[in-house]
């Protein structure tokens, strides 16, 4: 073997220190290095400095909109809350020391394409721990196999389309459970934990426990393709081959919406990660986002000439992947514009997509897997060159990428793959929120805590930073109200009402005329303003339009 | 005089005076009152009285007591900023514990803040006998107490030099400070001549040895001369943006007026003028090398000497304006502008290298730009015999030609910098030059011929710029007309409005797109057999999508969309009213006009300029009812509070010390404890404000001097 792929926690090249022109105190180190008592200095007295890009991260105020004029008592809340924030994010990016692992990846030798690396070659490259991650489970008797990692990344689900339906341990490879529904399977899905597994089944949707005990049969879900579970609301969207899209939350047991979604039958679905947000894939080309609080969709995009056939959310809600019925895979922004980023054709379409953690877009064509990769996390893969790419036995039918393991988990008609796909996933893992080594007390306490932090299926909207926002609209009214209430607006400042004088000043004409005095001179204050703010204006104006070149005397 | 009693002999001795006033009074005599107190002074015995009658005077009636109300409201007032003032000092107290992100009940006194461990050392003294002895000790060795690295001893040591070092610092110093001393008198002495002549021959002598080191230096060292030369370039720069020459400072206009009457101030006038034209001279140097510049001198343009130039356009300034600036100055009536000026800089650094590669390079791309040109010129005769949309097409075709001019020239030079880097010594062959000149001879007569053309480098590579554009663009348009033709039902939909027509245009291009290489990417097994056959499935497709288009479905949503979102008019007609109603009559349009109510026009949608989407505008009335509503106290705009929420407390977005800082509770109260009221002695002060209350409380007459004046004032009034 010539090549031997490099796969591993390489350093990577460390994070250059952004030098602003204002430093901040957490950068700044003491003046002069203390003096102590035995006369020895502390070469790095004061706190450890701090990048300033990890910083900048963790921010959250946008500074980028202007306030209006504040007096000095809001100016100073807004000081407050300003330094609260960057203490807190300094606090945060300091915190960042503890993520030890980096994520892997995978570098041709000088120049060579990383998609011809197969397989094999990876398996023979990486520890043997990485090495047993790879596997093919052979199973071509209940047919093309549709799988679900839980959101731990250590147990696989997987049901067949005969009816097949089993639960792993895939790390360990132990079994939980496996049974065969005698019914069509059309989709799996873990629910919060993996004790608990929801099969769309020929007719109704049923709920299995990790042994494999059917719990409940849910028949208002009934002609269900598609599951999708959102973990932080507990709900488990179903669509229908009916053209309903269905709500349930799992953790009262209650249909919260049923929404019609007007488009025929349902069979593409994919949730958004970072707003929660379903979307679903139409046969006129179009991709329409769902929430349970409202009846129409919060947004049809139109992506395709032909049917979609697969949709993809990337784990930030920055970028969407389509593919449709033309062939075309594209990567649509999902940040406000939900406009194509870049656009290719695949020989045969894809009809299956899937994001990793990190960003990498794996879509399977027929029995093709191809993978591709960003530069970094947020930004979109690249459609130029494929990553990876992988042959399976059979036709794709279900993919995933594993959480917090550079796996990809691929259902085929051949049985279930797992293959490594090196940087895919987040190398580390929040303890306290998946945890993927958790014991079962771990995994009660957890589920009790994420009870309590459920949110409401309402709050589902397609911005979810909107929801820290005031509700203009209702102030408004409010106001608007009140001043209707109260006869005058108490915010504002009182007519002016001349005072009564004596010996015959008090006369109606002089009193008049001092109220015109008060307000000419208000008139007067409001005019020099503006005049002073139109010079402004003009400045700013001025750069907007095309600057007259000097040479356009020359035109004629 | 009132309550005063003579005493008889005074009164007696009165009497003896006034006799004899009495006798002039007889003989008819006039009587003035100075007459009359004459015999007061003198008599002694008065005195008392006039003593009296002084003190009297000088005494002023006593003034009314006040109003009971005034005096009481003087007292308020003086009692009342007595008061504020005292508990003024309590402002900080009360500003911080609003401030404060938290309280703790009981508040406890201020803790001492730890003091570092140098300061506690440098504080203390020794008081047992043993201490005493040990720093004893220490003190007579002049051993370190707080920083025991380095006696002092040592460190003089350290810092000492040898005594001939000292001694050659010392005479150079002394040097360096007679030598400043003599040039500082010098300076005074001269500064003190108030001779013109004088100060004119210095200044005149000045220039003239300057000019005199400038050849010299020209001679010895070029570059340095440059650099000189430069620096008057500057000079001239900087005379050029000033006005400080140009008579219109206010010395100037104080001279202006002047100077009709003086003959000096007009003439100070007219130097100042002179120096202006001085300065804003161009350099004008005798060029060696006269038939380099074979363009600029029909112009008649200053020869300046080349060696100027190159390093012009060699140096890299900070400011490319600068450069642009200066290139376009030497050849500014250049009668082609851009292909001169491309050429000229690879001309001028091409022929550094003899070697043949970059040479013929050069020769092969000059010849496809002259191919490109000849190109370009029968396609202009074609459009000449165009008469419809010619225009457009020219200018395209100028582009075009324009960002090819660009690659070239980029070409070049990367080619020229190649060479200068492989080879250091650079001269200039004769055989490169003519060839170049061919080369420009050729160009020259066409290029005049254009009609349109770029004058600065800038705007050439602007307009190559848009070029690339327009030819990235172009087979897109084309896609797009083929699609056009194609679809025959969407000529018939499109055309009620251009503003549709542009969106769906957009539509187009965003559903169409150039499939990028296959290269690499494995093909499926089904797709590898048929791969010939791809096409005729490509075309099958297409057909199979001819019937259903998806574009005009979708902006017929989108369009009933916008219009169900729209808000309503209001239509008040009654049928019938004010003339003939009944089957098949219909309200006149007047009457439907005046009684319509036009809905204001709402904000624009969020998705105007998207053509591929449909935002839905409703307000998710669920979310609204968990946002915020209303504004808390201090804030008068929404925006500031918003800024105030926008950081996430909860633990998952913070580490665990931040969550706790951001939850803690504002005020915290010990269990058990009585939370008393707050004392001075708890806040610092080291008096009690109760005390001082009580003191006006009790004694509200001791008032101020400022008070006792303005009572003063009050009784006056």
């Amino acid at each position: 073997m010539e090549t031997v792929p490099k796969l591993g926690n390489n350093v990577p090249p460390k994070k250059d220190k952004l030098q602003g022109k204002k430093k901040k105190p957490w950068e700044r180190r003491s003046p002069g290095p203390q003096r102590s008592l035995s006369g020895a200095q502390d070469p790095f007295a004061g706190p450890a400095p701090v990048p300033v890009a990890v910083v900048q991260k963790f921010c959250r105020i946008d500074k980028s909109k202007k306030l209006p004029r504040s007096e000095t008592k809001i100016r100073s809340r807004l000081e407050a809350a300003e330094a609260q924030e960057e203490e807190i994010s300094v606090k945060a990016a300091r915190s960042e020391l503890l993520l030890a692992e980096e994520p892997g990846f995978l570098e041709g030798e000088n120049g060579e394409d990383t998609a011809k690396i197969c397989q094999a070659d990876i398996v023979e490259a990486v520890d043997i721990a990485s090495a047993a991650k790879h596997f093919d489970l052979n199973l071509r008797q209940f047919g093309p196999y549709r799988l679900n990692y839980s959101r731990t990344g250590r147990h696989l689900a997987f049901g067949g389309r005969r009816g097949h339906v089993a639960a792993l341990d895939w790390v360990t490879k132990k079994l939980m459970c496996e049974i065969n529904v005698m019914e069509a399977v059309r989709d799996i899905r873990f629910l919060h934990s993996e004790a608990l597994l929801a099969v769309a089944q020929n007719r109704w949707l049923h709920i299995y426990d990790n042994q494999g005990i059917e719990l409940h049969c849910i028949r208002r879900c009934d002609r269900i393709t598609r599951l999708e579970f959102l973990p932080f609301h507990f709900l488990l969207a179903t669509a229908s081959e009916t053209g309903f899209l269905t709500y349930l939350d799992v953790s009262v047991g209650k249909i919260v919406a049923a929404l019609n979604a007007r488009a025929g039958r349902l069979n593409i679905m994919t949730q958004n990660p970072y707003n929660a947000v379903i979307h679903l894939g139409h046969s006129n080309g179009t991709v329409s986002l769902w929430s349970p609080a409202m009846k129409e969709p919060l947004a049809k995009i139109l992506c395709h000439r032909g049917a979609v056939r697969a949709v993809a959310v990337d784990s930030t809600g920055t970028h969407m992947a389509t593919s449709g019925l033309d062939h075309q895979l594209k990567i649509f922004d999902l940040r406000g514009t939900f406009q194509p980023l870049s656009a290719r054709t695949l020989p045969q379409g894809a009809g299956h997509l899937a994001f990793s953690q990190r960003g990498l877009l794996a879509a399977g064509t027929g029995d093709v897997v191809n993978i591709w990769a960003g530069q970094g996390k947020a930004s979109p893969p690249s459609l130029e060159q494929p990553y990876l790419t992988h042959r399976l036995s059979g036709h794709v039918h279900g993919l995933q990428f594993c959480p917090f393991e550079d796996v990809l988990g691929v259902g085929h008609s051949g049985g279930i793959t797992s293959m490594l796909a090196p940087g895919a996933a987040e190398p580390n893992f929040d303890g306290l929120e998946s945890n993927p080594y958790r014991s079962r007390k771990q995994r009660q306490e957890w589920e009790v805590k994420a009870l309590l932090e459920k949110v409401p299926a309402e709050l589902i909207c397609l911005d979810p930073r909107a929801l820290a926002e005031v509700d203009v609209i209702s102030l408004e009214q409010e106001k608007k109200e009140r001043l209707e209430r109260l006869g005058y607006d108490p915010g504002t400042k009182p007519p002016f009402q001349p005072k009564p004088k004596q010996k015959g000043r008090s006369s109606t004409a002089s009193l008049v005329k001092r109220k015109r005095k008060v307000m000419d001179e208000e008139h007067r204050d409001k005019v020099r303003q503006s005049l002073e703010q139109q010079p402004q204006k003009q400045e700013k104006a001025k750069p907007m339009g095309a600057r007259p070149s000097a040479l356009d005397r020359f035109v004629r | 005089m009132r309550g005063t009693v003579m005493e008889k002999e005074s009164i007696k001795s009165f009497w003896k005076q006034s006799v004899h006033l009495m006798e002039r009074i007889g003989s008819g005599e006039k009587l003035v009152l100075s007459d009359l107190l004459e015999p007061v002074k003198t008599s002694s015995s008065l005195a008392a009285v006039k003593k009296q009658l002084n003190r009297v005077k000088s005494k002023k009636t006593v003034e009314l007591p006040l109003h009971k109300e005034e005096i009481e409201r003087i007292h308020r007032e003086v009692a009342f900023n007595k008061t504020s003032q005292v508990l003024s000092k309590w402002d900080p107290v009360v500003q911080k514990n609003r401030q404060a992100e938290q309280l703790v009940f009981p508040l406890s006194k201020q803790q001492s803040i730890f003091a570092p461990i140098e300061h506690v050392v440098s504080g203390w003294k020794a008081r047992t006998p043993l201490e005493q002895e040990i720093f004893n000790l220490l003190h007579k060795n002049k051993q370190p107490v707080t920083d025991p690295l380095l006696t002092p001893m040592e460190k003089a040591s350290l810092k000492a030099m040898s005594l001939e070092e000292v001694k050659m610092r010392r005479a150079e110093l002394q040097r360096a400070r007679a030598l400043q001393s003599y040039y500082e008198a010098r300076a005074r002495r001269e500064k003190k001549i108030k001779s013109k002549k004088y100060h004119k021959l210095l200044k005149k002598g000045k220039a003239k040895q300057a000019l005199k080191e400038f050849e010299k230096l020209r001679k010895v060292n070029p570059a340095a001369a440059l650099e000189e030369l430069e620096k008057l370039e500057k000079a001239r720069m900087m005379e050029r943006m000033s006005l400080k020459h140009q008579n219109s400072g206010k010395w100037a206009k104080s001279k202006a007026v002047m100077a009709k009457y003086d003959l000096e101030a007009r003439q100070a006038m007219q130097e100042q003028l002179a120096r202006n034209k001085e300065l804003m001279q161009k350099i004008q140097v005798a060029s060696e090398s006269a038939e380099e510049e074979g363009g600029a001198e029909e112009e008649g343009e200053p020869f300046v000497p080349d060696v100027v130039n190159e390093v012009q356009m060699k140096v890299d300034r900070p400011n490319p304006w600068m450069f642009r600036n200066h290139s376009g100055d030497t050849k500014e009536a250049e009668v082609q502008g851009d292909p001169e000026e491309l050429a000229e800089p690879a001309a001028q650094e091409a022929p550094e290298s003899e070697e043949e590669g970059p040479a013929v390079a050069e020769e092969i791309l000059l010849k496809e730009f002259e191919e490109r040109r000849s190109l370009r010129q029968k396609s202009g005769l074609n459009q000449i015999a165009k008469p419809v949309g010619s225009q457009e097409a020219k200018d395209l075709s100028s582009q075009e030609v324009l960002s090819e001019l660009r690659a070239l020239s980029q070409k070049l030079n990367r080619e020229s910098h190649q060479s200068r880097k492989q080879e250091l010594s650079s001269t200039r062959t004769v055989l490169v030059v003519q060839r170049e000149e061919a080369a420009r001879e050729e160009e020259e007569p066409l290029l005049l011929q254009r009609p349109e053309r770029a004058r600065t480098l800038d705007e050439l590579e602007e307009l190559g710029k848009e070029g690339c554009f327009q030819n990235k663009e172009l087979p897109r348009v084309a896609v797009e007309g083929q699609q056009l033709e194609r679809n025959p039902s969407n000529h018939l939909g499109v055309p009620k409005e251009k503003k549709r027509k542009e969106q769906m245009i957009d539509l187009q291009n965003l559903l169409t797109t150039k499939s990028p290489s296959m290269k690499s990417l494995a093909v499926p097994t089904t797709v590898e057999e048929l791969e010939d056959e791809e096409r005729d499935q490509r075309q099958m497709i297409k057909e199979a999508f001819a019937g259903d288009d998806v574009i005009r479905d979708f902006l017929k949503e989108k369009r009933e969309a916008v219009e169900a979102s729209k808000p309503k008019d209001v239509d008040l007609t009654l049928p019938g009213w004010g003339e003939w109603g009944g089957v098949g009559l219909k309200p006149s349009a007047k009457k439907r006009r005046r009684f319509l109510i036009k809905a204001p026009e709402g904000p624009p949608r969020k998705d105007k300029n998207l053509p591929n989407v449909i935002l839905n505008e409703k307000r998710n009335i669920h979310a609204v009812a968990h946002q915020v509503r209303m504004l808390p106290y201090p804030f008068t705009h929404h925006q500031q509070f918003e800024r105030t929420i926008q950081t996430p407390i909860g633990s998952t977005w913070n580490t665990q010390r931040s969550f706790q800082k951001l939850t803690m509770p504002k005020v915290v109260t010990k269990p058990g404890h009585i939370i008393k009221p707050i004392k001075a002695e708890d806040v610092g002060y080291r008096s009690s404000s109760r005390s001082d209350l009580s003191v006006i409380q009790r004694n509200p007459k001791r008032l101020s001097i400022r008070h006792k004046k303005q009572l003063k004032k009050n009784s006056v009034d």
